[in-house]
């Protein structure tokens, strides 16, 4: 049985019938084609698939689209405004925060989220604040780089 | 790729509403709150559920509220719990335990009732159908025999829950609404003796609100061990809460271990023996030795049991020491 439902994601509202077991994640990948949020493990331990629900970050493969019925998801694809990058894609950019990339949606939309709870985070707080998020590449260092600089950018207006 | 098995999704508006619901569709129906412990589950068919009751659109349930005591409502999420200005002044160890279940994207959709309530774990448990399948089943799910501990008759999946020690270690209760009204019990209450029945709640009973008495001139805090610190559920919690006099006598003590049992594990003994004493390194010592002898961990975590049980001793020790604001032994953050 369908369950009709609407999901503004990015800022547009999108009206359909979905199966109850539909995860949020395969609504916005397959439904919807936007394939930018990735699907890592699928248990909800690599944060590859995080998301914005109502602003805060979210696993979603652990959301199902019935449970987003109504809200507000951002994903990746809804984070640079009018062509210019978000500054934290700008500092994963500038501070190298990725290599092959596959986590870094996820990375972004967390990091999204932490620097809204937490706009001067200390080393150690942006390191627990990614600890959902994992990357089989980079080691890290960069990331939590990128994530430091973009704070710094975000505070001083740029 | 896993995906979930089929199921009917439904939204009442209030407890009473969802409890019917539960009662109505009996064995073959389940609540879900975040869903963050139940749809991976789901997903390994650990569970199939024909039927879900989902609590999001039930009101009022998300409150927090810190007067005397505090309420907890049972779909407040632990992000929220974790970041509550009097939940961390007033009941540190509450929000230590919630701030250290899983990772933030994790701790913004779980709630703290899901917490109290997550399935027990197991290393031969928690994986996919397949790898079930192949080592053959376990009597938890699909099977019959233990392969933990194959001349057992009962299940010894391990109780996991971060909070449920804190909650018990400070004397809390909880609600549960059934069909046709609601109790209130203290937490120990809640957990049944068996990693498969670890419930003790009747199965349509949904818990509603948890209640943490006023601990004021008491000291508390919960110390987790895990492999990785980022978002591995405990192998080992110890919560611990002391009630000193002016003079710094002990007049009540609360020590209880998760992770080490299929339901949380007051050290009684070492309560007792604490009481009228100064919690000095001397007297500290000779509780941990007490504590830690009621944990009973089988070879059905990661690491190794026999360090469990010993770390068991060390961390209750740790815990204490940080009470009495000595030094725990912790090595320092290796950034700050
Ligand atoms: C990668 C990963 C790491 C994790 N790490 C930890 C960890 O370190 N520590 C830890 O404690 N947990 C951990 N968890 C498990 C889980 O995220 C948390 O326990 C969370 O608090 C569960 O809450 P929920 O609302 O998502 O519960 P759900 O998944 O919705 O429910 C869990 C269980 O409780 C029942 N239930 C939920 N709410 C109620 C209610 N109000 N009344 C009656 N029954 C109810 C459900 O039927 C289900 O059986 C982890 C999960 C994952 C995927
Ligand atoms: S303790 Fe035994 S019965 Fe329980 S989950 Fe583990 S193997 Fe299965
Ligand atoms: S795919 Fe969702 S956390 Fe890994
Ligand atoms: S850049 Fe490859 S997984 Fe992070």
């Amino acid at each position: 049985m369908k369950c009709p439902v609407t999901i503004t994601v990015n800022g547009s509202a999108h009206a359909r019938d979905v199966e109850p077991r539909l995860l949020l994640a395969h609504f916005l990948r397959e439904t919807l084609g936007l394939t930018g949020t990735n699907l890592g493990c699928d248990t909800s331990q690599c944060g590859s698939c995080t998301v914005l629900l109502d602003g805060a970050a979210v696993k979603s493969c652990t959301v199902l689209a019935v449970q987003a019925d109504g809200c507000q998801v951002t994903t990746v694809e809804g984070l640079a405004k009018d062509g210019k990058l978000h500054p934290l894609q700008d500092a994963f950019w500038e501070k190298h925060g990725l290599q092959c990339g596959f986590c870094t949606p996820g990375m972004l939309m967390n990091a999204v989220d932490l620097l809204k709870r937490n706009p001067k985070p200390t080393e150690a707080e942006i390191r627990h604040g990614i600890d959902g998020n994992l990357c089989r590449c980079t080691g890290y260092q960069n990331i939590v780089a990128s994530i430091a600089h973009a704070a710094t950018q975000m505070a001083g207006g740029k | 790729m896993l995906r979930l098995p089929p199921f009917r999704f439904l939204v009442p508006k209030t407890s009473r509403e969802a409890a019917s619901m539960l009662a109505d569709h009996g064995p073959d129906a389940m609540v879900v709150a975040g869903g963050t412990d139940l749809y991976p589950n789901m997903k390994r068919r650990q569970f199939e559920p024909k039927v879900l009751v989902s609590l999001r659109g039930i009101a009022d349930t998300r409150g927090i509220t810190a007067n005397g005591g505090l309420r907890l409502g049972a779909m407040a999420t632990l992000s929220a719990v974790a970041a509550h200005a009097d939940v961390i002044a007033r009941w540190p160890a509450v929000a230590k335990a919630a701030g250290l279940v899983s990772s933030p994207p994790l701790r913004n959709a779980g709630t703290i009732g899901g917490n109290l309530c997550v399935d027990t774990r197991c290393t031969y448990y928690n994986q996919t159908e397949f790898w079930r399948a192949s080592i053959g089943y376990c009597m938890k799910k699909d099977g019959h025999i233990c392969l933990v501990a194959p001349g057992s008759d009962k299940c010894w999946a391990l109780s996991s829950s971060d909070t449920a020690p804190v909650m018990i270690a400070l004397g809390a209760e909880v609600t549960l609404v059934g069909p046709k009204g609601e109790r209130r019990i203290p937490v120990p209450q809640l957990f049944g003796r068996d990693g498969i029945a670890y419930l003790a709640k009747r199965p349509e009973e949904i818990l509603t609100d948890i209640h943490v008495p006023d601990r004021a001139g008491w000291s508390m805090t919960y110390r987790k061990l895990r492999r990785r610190g980022s978002i591995d559920f405990p192998i080992l919690g110890v919560a611990a809460a002391i009630q000193r006099d002016a003079g710094g006598i002990v007049t009540d003590a609360r020590i209880v271990l998760g992770a080490v049992h299929t339901h949380p594990v007051e050290a009684t003994d070492a309560q007792e023996f604490l009481k009228g004493k100064r919690l000095d390194a001397e007297t500290i010592e000779m509780a941990a030795g007490i504590a830690y002898k009621p944990a009973r961990p089988l070879d059905n975590a990661d690491l190794s049991y026999a360090w469990r049980k010993r770390m068991a001793r060390i961390e209750v020790g740790r815990a204490l020491r940080e009470l009495a604001g000595l030094p725990t032994g912790d090595l320092p953050p290796v950034v700050a």
